[in-house]
């Protein structure tokens, strides 16, 4: 049973997928199938991540070839918690799609789009084969093109085009980086790059491909100066896909770039750090500079979005035990917090009639409970404790002044200020500003209410969680930290793999 | 013969970036087509070239020289690849029409209906 865990998460979506393009005009059947898809890739990513804490990392062979020349799938704690995540986000917000699709959204084939989708950032997050990373982000790429288009209005048609000609530049760049690795070393098993890349005597070759890995997952990431494709697109589509695009996508990138970077090649005291230095603090910049001249509630948080990416590779590209903690346990507090800040701009723009901060008002008196539930994130996401942002942001303070980085701890803290101005400003311009005279808004049927508020609390929980028994979590992020810094469980994983 | 199959994948990859850098949408979806074949070409370099050869043991023989063979690996991934990118081409080219038809240009410049200008300040 154990042995065939480390797939779960993927097939369990990918199956659901398959049956919902079955179901194509049975739209009752598609909404119950994908809940329990979903519901059935969180069990599993949990029972993974149990069975992984318990005995270490988990590998599982394709087709009964050995491992440097079949394809693996390996959990280790990282990965696991990364399916987790995974699950969560897919199960919050398909709950939440219930109330939020169009009826012609279902029918554009929402539900098999999305199950593909969480099928697909689930198999990045637990392959052990840097090709088969690529193929997942190609699988990735298809269903978030069609998910940015469902219910098609001329807005989205643009944004799609920015988000998918820039995306398959950048994965064309991750093919060119996999054949030159390919070609050096002979494998493209994760476990096995990890012993046969120091080995290469062409130091130039391995910086190239490296650089171009930068490139394609940065790309991906939405990294300084790649972003551009980010805040072009995520505000357009449906409410639900904006929130899984922001919670899941980019993080992808980030976790590409944390797996590849200590496992696979390893960037310390390389050029690749001092890039990495760079981008991080100018990610983190440019991101909540940008924001702070929109006007859009959910254009504002895509740009926030690039900012914070920007703290995730600042933890890596310090290259210390504490470092990484600090990053990985950023990437889950934000992908929870950002998933649920789109959710409660979707029930915003409903009840508000749009996402013109100039033209909302009053929401506060109109509905506390919805605004009590963006003030917990959004709190979080600025940093203010006791919630979850507050220790991953303190984390990657330590960290960068124990290693010395004195300018990248400064830009951190002042990002982190200028984050709480950004959500400052669309608490006082949505919420609490009074409502302007010819307010167009919608109204909300309580029945509609209650299945869109509920996934907001349940996240909102889970970010009050972290905040207030921060303990587990970091020893979840400091344990699949020390697995990332010395692999020697990972390797030996996969080195026995089951067939 | 290496040299002149680098010339062309690096020939083949000028003109997919003189493409890319078109302002109208189906040169640049030519560019992004052309691109993913310079790749391709190129992942065969990172297999050997050599003509002829299947990569195949003789009867009684348990391993050959490296350069007496291509690596049927590289050849398998540009399979995949040609697989992966053909299909997100044809969405690509669904899309620069579906954009042509409704928003009625086909020039990048033009497209500024998600990103309306006036708030344009971090483009």
């Amino acid at each position: 049973m154990t042995t065939w865990l480390p797939v779960l998460p993927v097939v369990a979506p990918l199956l659901g997928a398959g049956f919902a393009t079955i179901l194509r005009h049975r739209v009752r059947g598609q909404r119950r199938l994908a809940l329990g898809a979903a519901v059935v890739q969180l069990a599993g990513a949990i029972g993974l991540l149990a069975v992984v804490w318990r005995s270490g990392p988990l590998a599982l062979r394709m087709g009964g070839w050995p491992p440097p020349f079949g394809i693996v799938f390996v959990a280790d704690l990282l990965g696991a918690t990364m399916a987790v995540i995974t699950g969560l986000i897919g199960t919050a917000v398909v709950a939440y799609a219930r109330a939020d699709a169009s009826r012609r959204a279902e029918l554009d084939g929402f539900y098999p789009l999305y199950l593909a989708l969480l099928a697909a950032v689930a198999g990045a997050f637990l392959t052990g084969d840097l090709f088969n990373l690529y193929v997942w982000f190609e699988v990735m790429l298809a269903a978030a093109i069609g998910l940015l288009l469902v219910a098609t209005r001329p807005a989205q048609l643009d944004g799609t085009l920015k988000y998918a000609l820039l995306n398959l530049i950048g994965t064309t760049f991750f093919l060119v980086a996999l054949s030159w690795l390919y070609g050096l070393t002979g494998t493209l098993n994760m476990a096995d790059l990890h012993l046969r890349v120091p080995a290469v005597e062409n130091r130039g070759a391995v910086l190239t491909a490296a650089m171009l890995l930068v490139v394609a997952f940065g790309a991906k990431a939405a990294v300084f100066p790649l972003f551009f494709w980010l805040p072009a697109s995520y505000h357009t589509p449906l409410a639900s896909v904006s929130a899984v695009f922001a919670g899941l996508l980019t993080k992808v990138g980030v976790y590409a770039l944390l797996r590849v970077f200590t496992l696979v090649i390893d960037g310390a005291g390389t050029p690749i750090q001092t890039v990495l230095c760079w981008i991080a603090g100018l990610t983190m910049l440019t991101g909540v500079l940008g924001a702070a001249s929109q006007q859009d509630i959910r254009r504002i948080l895509s740009f926030h979005i690039v900012s914070q990416i920007g703290y995730m590779v600042l933890g890596l590209a310090l290259y210390t035990p504490l470092g990484i903690v600090g990053s990985i346990f950023y990437v889950v507090h934000h992908i929870i917090v950002k998933a649920n800040l789109f959710l409660v701009s979707g029930v915003v723009e409903r009840l508000g009639g749009g996402g013109d901060l100039r033209q909302l008002g009053g929401l506060y008196r109109r509905d506390g409970v919805l605004a009590t539930l963006f003030a917990v994130p959004a709190a979080s996401l600025a940093g203010l404790p006791p919630l979850s942002g507050f220790w991953a942001k303190l984390l990657l303070l330590q960290a960068s002044l124990a290693a010395g980085y004195w300018a990248l701890a400064a830009t951190a803290l002042v990002v982190g200020l200028l984050t709480l101005f950004s959500m400052t400003k669309i608490w006082n311009e949505a919420f609490w500003k009074d409502a302007p005279a010819t307010l167009p808004g919608g109204r909300l049927s309580s029945e509609r209410r209650r299945l869109l508020l509920a996934p907001i609390a349940a996240l909102a929980a889970v970010t009050i969680a972290i905040g207030l028994w921060t303990q587990p979590f970091l020893a979840l992020a400091e344990r699949g930290g020390a697995t990332l810094l010395d692999p020697k469980p990972y390797l030996d994983a996969v080195r026995e793999a089951s067939p | 013969m290496d040299s002149a199959y680098a010339a062309v994948v690096g020939i083949v990859m000028a003109c997919a970036v003189y493409l890319l850098l078109d302002r109208s949408l189906p040169r640049m979806a030519l560019g992004v087509i052309l691109l993913s074949a310079a790749v391709n070409l190129g992942i065969f370099v990172a297999g050997r070239l050599s003509r002829q050869r299947p990569p195949l043991l003789p009867e009684a023989v348990d391993r050959l020289a490296a350069e007496a063979i291509t690596n049927p690996l590289s050849q398998a991934l540009i399979l995949t690849a040609i697989v992966i990118s053909f299909g997100l081409t044809a969405l690509l080219l669904v899309l620069v029409l579906r954009t042509g038809r409704e928003l009625d240009t086909l020039d990048v410049d033009a497209l500024r209906i998600s990103e309306p200008p006036e708030d344009g300040a971090a483009h």
